[in-house]
């Protein structure tokens, strides 16, 4: 399995002509004298990525540790929201996982490390233990970690703070262990701590794009053949720090509601803001020829993806830039739309987000793509951030197998703005196919991500 | 404050910052590093909770002082006793 560091063997070719044909004997000669990566640039039209496929997958959200679970719950309308008391803020809402932290940790390592990282691990135990990789033989140098997250370090420097308020803040009083725990790759690193793993181990900060992020990069790095294995995706400890429920209250963008599960509500008139939650999906993604040989299951293959960015404002969303955002996707995966057959939206709720988005998928879809249908995670578990492209993803690839799409809840009163066609409101819908699904994340300072994963088809 | 009393105290300290340890057979003679698994971080652990919980500094040049849970109460009892404890 391991590998020195270059391209994996993906030399292919159109085989229409003669001349390609030439292009590509003289690409195994450059190949083998320089490495891949010069092939791609000397011969464009023989180079082809190598197809990557996601072959484990693990999670913990508000309504679910499991993706069994998760999606049980997605299909019975069962979302996941509650009470929390918020340091300084009093009573919110949250969206709170209950996984269990001592499955995969001792107790020390959760005094130690933190929120982000101890999520971090469960999902990256999970899915690996998911993927049937037998991970004690793998090459631990070969594998990579790169976990999306929306921000990073504000849980442990609020609590730094907090406790030296009790001391009059003496800094004598500060942690020791306050520099550990808000570097940016914490939690990354606490991944690599737990599972020993000595490859690459970073975050990829790209706020509520994140989650996409980390899929998207890990394929890149899969392709240049930095690693033979990827721990991939995005967490979100954020319901754990005050500054991110005062900043969108003053924003005004944070959710209210009497009844916490109705709280999410993307595209309903009633909407009224984010609900915070936190949250993680890892998966392992692997090189196709890997995968198949060592007989693994097959969630679904990376399609193609596009990150752009807005450069328009810090806040506010821009659907021209969206709808550039998707429509690269598309470009990339060799798909037009119509051939979509789920668009998870990144919709938080708010008034004007969720419209803009709207806008976006109008501009693409139309109203010629009768077999694309559209929902949203968000109403079941709220905006989990960093997470939140990781585990939508994750919510809709049962879809694959079960032909289900699950439904966007609590929209009562759908907002005309938002009436898209396709939107399965309520109730899960089941469709005739579902070979692609396309999955919008975006994220503040204006950072777009779109991934489309694909059936597996041999 | 007895020196038993001392002991207790960074049992206490010692069962907070290392909760999947069995503290209930501590030599008092050995290295706490040898019995146990105690890191740097964990000693200045064990530095920190003596400051926040007893008001007690102990300046670096004395972290090896803390080595041994014998070597703990001979150095920490006067300095609880010089508290009034």
């Amino acid at each position: 399995m391991a590998r020195s560091n270059q391209l994996p063997d993906t030399v292919t070719a159109d085989v229409s002509g003669a001349s390609n044909n030439k292009n590509v004997h003289m690409g195994m000669i450059v190949v083998l004298l320089l490495g891949h990566g010069w092939l791609a640039i000397l011969f464009p039209m023989a180079y082809k990525p190598a197809r990557i496929v996601i072959t484990g997958v693990g999670l913990t959200a508000p309504n679910g540790d499991t993706l069994a679970q998760f999606r049980h719950n997605l299909l019975n309308g069962v979302a996941g929201i509650e009470k929390k008391d918020i340091r300084y803020m009093g009573e919110c809402l949250a969206g709170v996982c209950h996984y269990d932290p001592l499955k995969y940790q001792k107790k020390k390592e959760l005094r130690v490390g933190t929120r982000a990282g101890s999520i971090s691990i469960y999902c990256a135990h999970e899915a690996m233990a998911d993927s049937g990789i037998n991970f004690a033989a793998f090459s631990k140098d070969r594998v990579g970690i790169y976990v999306g997250c929306t921000e990073h370090g504000n849980v442990e420097t609020e609590n730094e703070i907090y406790a030296i308020s009790k001391f009059n803040y003496d800094t004598k009083y500060w942690s020791h262990y306050h520099n550990p725990r808000t570097v940016a790759n914490n939690p990354a690193g606490e991944v690599s701590l737990s599972m020993g793993i000595t490859g690459p181990a970073y975050t990829i900060g790209a706020a509520c794009a994140a989650g996409n992020m980390g899929l998207i990069h890990a394929a890149q790095m899969l392709r240049l053949g930095e690693v033979d294995l990827a721990i991939c995706g995005g967490i979100s400890e954020s319901i754990h720090t005050f500054g991110i429920y005062a900043g969108f209250k003053s924003q005004n963008a944070l959710a209210t509601h009497v009844d916490p599960h109705k709280a999410s509500r993307p595209f309903d008139k009633a909407r009224n803001g984010i609900v915070i939650s936190e949250g993680g999906a890892l998966y392992t993604l692997e090189r196709l020829d890997d995968a198949l040989a060592r007989g693994a299951k097959i969630y679904g293959e990376i399609g193609g993806y596009c990150v752009n960015s807005d450069a328009s404002d810090y806040v506010l969303p821009n659907p021209g830039r969206q709808a550039e955002c998707v429509r690269k996707a598309l470009v990339s995966a060799g798909l037009e739309a119509k051939d979509i057959h789920i668009v998870n939206t990144h919709a938080t709720a708010t008034p004007l987000g969720d419209i803009q988005e709207c806008e976006a998928i109008r501009a693409v879809f139309g109203d010629g793509c009768p077999d694309t249908s559209i929902n949203n995670t968000k109403s079941f578990i709220g905006h989990c951030m960093g997470a939140a492209g990781a585990l939508e993803l994750a919510g809709n690839l049962p879809s694959f197998d079960d032909l289900v799409v699950h439904p966007t809840i609590n929209v009562d009163d759908l907002d005309p703005l938002c009436a898209l066609p396709g939107l399965v409101l309520n109730t899960p819908k089941k469709v005739g196919r579902v070979d692609a699904i396309l999955n919008n994340s975006f994220g503040m300072l204006g950072i777009n991500s779109t991934l489309i994963v694909k059936r597996f088809v041999p | 404050m007895t020196k038993d009393e001392t002991k207790q105290i960074v049992l206490e300290i010692i069962a907070d910052i290392a909760p999947d340890e069995d503290i209930s057979n501590l030599k008092g003679d050995v290295r706490l590093r040898d019995q146990m698994q105690l890191d740097s971080m964990d000693f200045l652990d064990i530095v920190m909770e003596l400051r926040k919980r007893h008001n007690i500094e102990v300046p670096e040049l004395d972290y090896p002082h803390l080595a041994t849970l014998d070597s703990c109460a001979d150095y920490l009892t006067p300095k609880f006793a010089a508290l009034g404890k």
